[in-house]
């Protein structure tokens, strides 16, 4: 009997995804013993053809990780949900537009002549910039065209359920696929699967106290207390912000938590909800005192929303 | 035709919101571009509320409240001030005009300043003109 076929798909992202998913070691096995593969990249030798050759809805389960930002990414994204029985946006970048998604604060062009013009690094005297077409002498050689903007996976095709993080936890996968392989239930279409229904706070092993900051300070300017919550030191931890399920890594190794496993339950613009928390915690009543308090962070759009700039309220706020 | 912003206000209802009454009765002429939202305190109004305002086509986003010192829960309106200056800075990395957004301090006696700051704002606003159309169009995607 044949077994269900997986996919796993790599648009738009850095590959973390998929190494997150080798990541789970030897029960990669038992994922193999499971499934047929169907499209793996990273892994195996499937091409575009053999998935379109499949019939709808033939993969059982395709694992998408990536944002959508060129139109070979759509074309992928429309194929595979077309032959996918379930398809899951794997990852920070299909689930809200992850760090490529950083990119929406400037337009195509203006995105293109930074990077191959204006950079200082850049040695580019014909002014060469990538495009969809471009005449060589041998004929004319053809690219994916960039999209105006970073999206979703889920603002391009209907998603089933998000696996979030960046990249998502080994053990955390591990317990979806374990789920899947062994038949048992899944919570209803559109649910988060792999994370918890709390903050990351809650799982966080620092000691929290009455927070009261009137100066914010980067990683590199202090060696933070091994103990006290990172935020009472005055650090930028996104924790209040962000959704239970990586078990607190970063803040329990030091660093503090920059929101990739998105908003907790409930919340719509996790940077709006940080917002909301610092708002509450900066210890000044004087306007131009908290301006120069609050200056001290860093990039505001790359902290607040680093992980769903590209599905944030904000994004919406322009065309 | 000349522009007319669109414009949400959120007022709290012990100071800002008695004193939009006031303008109201005692017939002080103000721009009737406003969509006053009642809130209970400035302290209330989510920063959710006011991204969402814009991502509905607000062009402007007015919050007023009591004066510093008299908020009818003590700090609500210090916080609402942070929030706006986060806010701000978050607007402005998405290539909004921060002035887009305003914060003031009206009590229920003071009618005439809330029609001064309702004529200003929407002033401001209608020279910054539509905020969808500010910004660049999006190419029309390959779909
Ligand atoms: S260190 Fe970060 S995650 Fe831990 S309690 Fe403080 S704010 Fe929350
Ligand atoms: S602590 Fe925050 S940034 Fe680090 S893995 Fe967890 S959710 Fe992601
Ligand atoms: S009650 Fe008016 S601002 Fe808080």
């Amino acid at each position: 009997m044949s077994k269900p076929k997986l996919a796993i798909y790599w648009a738009a992202g850095c590959g973390g995804c998929d190494i997150a998913i080798l990541d789970i070691e030897a029960r990669i096995l038992d994922v193999a013993a499971a499934f047929d593969l169907a499209l793996w990249p990273c892994a195996a030798d499937f091409k575009r053809k053999d998935v379109a050759a499949l019939p709808d809805g033939d993969i059982a389960l395709c694992l998408f990780n990536g944002a959508i930002r060129t139109a070979e990414n759509v074309e992928m994204a429309r194929l595979l949900r077309a032959r996918s029985a379930t398809l899951v946006a794997f990852g920070a970048c299909a689930a809200a537009g992850g760090i490529p998604g950083l990119a929406n604060q400037f337009g195509r062009d203006e995105l293109l002549a930074r990077v191959y013009r204006e950079t200082p690094s850049t040695d580019n005297p014909a002014g060469t910039v990538p495009g969809p077409r471009t005449a060589v002498p041998e004929g004319t050689l053809e690219l994916p065209a960039l999209e105006e903007r970073v999206r979703a996976l889920g603002d391009v095709v209907a998603v089933d359920y998000t696996i979030p993080g960046c990249p998502p936890q080994p053990a955390r996968i591990w317990a979806v696929l374990e789920t899947i392989v062994r038949g048992g239930p899944l919570p209803p279409k559109g649910s988060v699967l792999g994370a918890g229904e709390k903050t990351c706070c809650e799982e966080c092993p620092r000691r929290r106290e009455e927070k009261r900051i009137r100066r914010f300070v980067r990683p590199h300017e202090i060696v933070p207390d091994p103990e006290r919550c990172l935020l009472d030191q005055g650090l930028v931890c996104l924790g209040p912000a962000t959704r239970s399920g990586c078990g607190a890594l970063c803040p329990a190794a030091g660093a503090p938590c920059r929101g990739c496993y998105g908003p907790p339950p409930g919340t719509r613009d996790q940077g709006a909800k940080m917002i909301s928390a610092l708002a509450s915690i900066v210890d000044s009543q004087d306007p131009a005192e908290v301006e120069a308090i609050l200056a001290g962070i860093a990039d505001p759009v790359g902290t607040f929303h680093r992980f769903g700039f590209a599905s944030s309220l904000v994004r919406g706020v322009r065309p | 035709m000349t522009f007319e912003p669109r414009i949400v206000g959120f007022l709290c209802n012990w100071c800002s919101y008695s004193g939009a009454d006031l303008a109201g009765v005692s017939r002080i002429p103000s721009a009737p571009n406003l969509r006053a939202i009642r809130v209970m305190c400035t302290g209330r109004v989510d920063p959710t509320f006011v991204l969402r305002a814009f991502e509905l086509g607000a062009d402007g986003v007015l919050i007023s409240g009591c004066h510093p010192g008299d908020c009818h829960y003590a700090e609500g309106n210090y916080k609402a001030m942070r929030r706006v200056a986060l806010l701000q800075a978050v607007l402005k990395g998405a290539g909004v005009d921060p002035a887009r957004l305003r914060i003031e301090w009206v009590s229920a006696s003071e009618g005439e300043k809330f029609a001064r700051v309702v004529n200003e704002f929407t002033a401001r606003v209608r020279a910054l003109g539509p905020l969808k159309a500010a910004a660049e169009p999006v190419a029309a995607a390959a779909d």
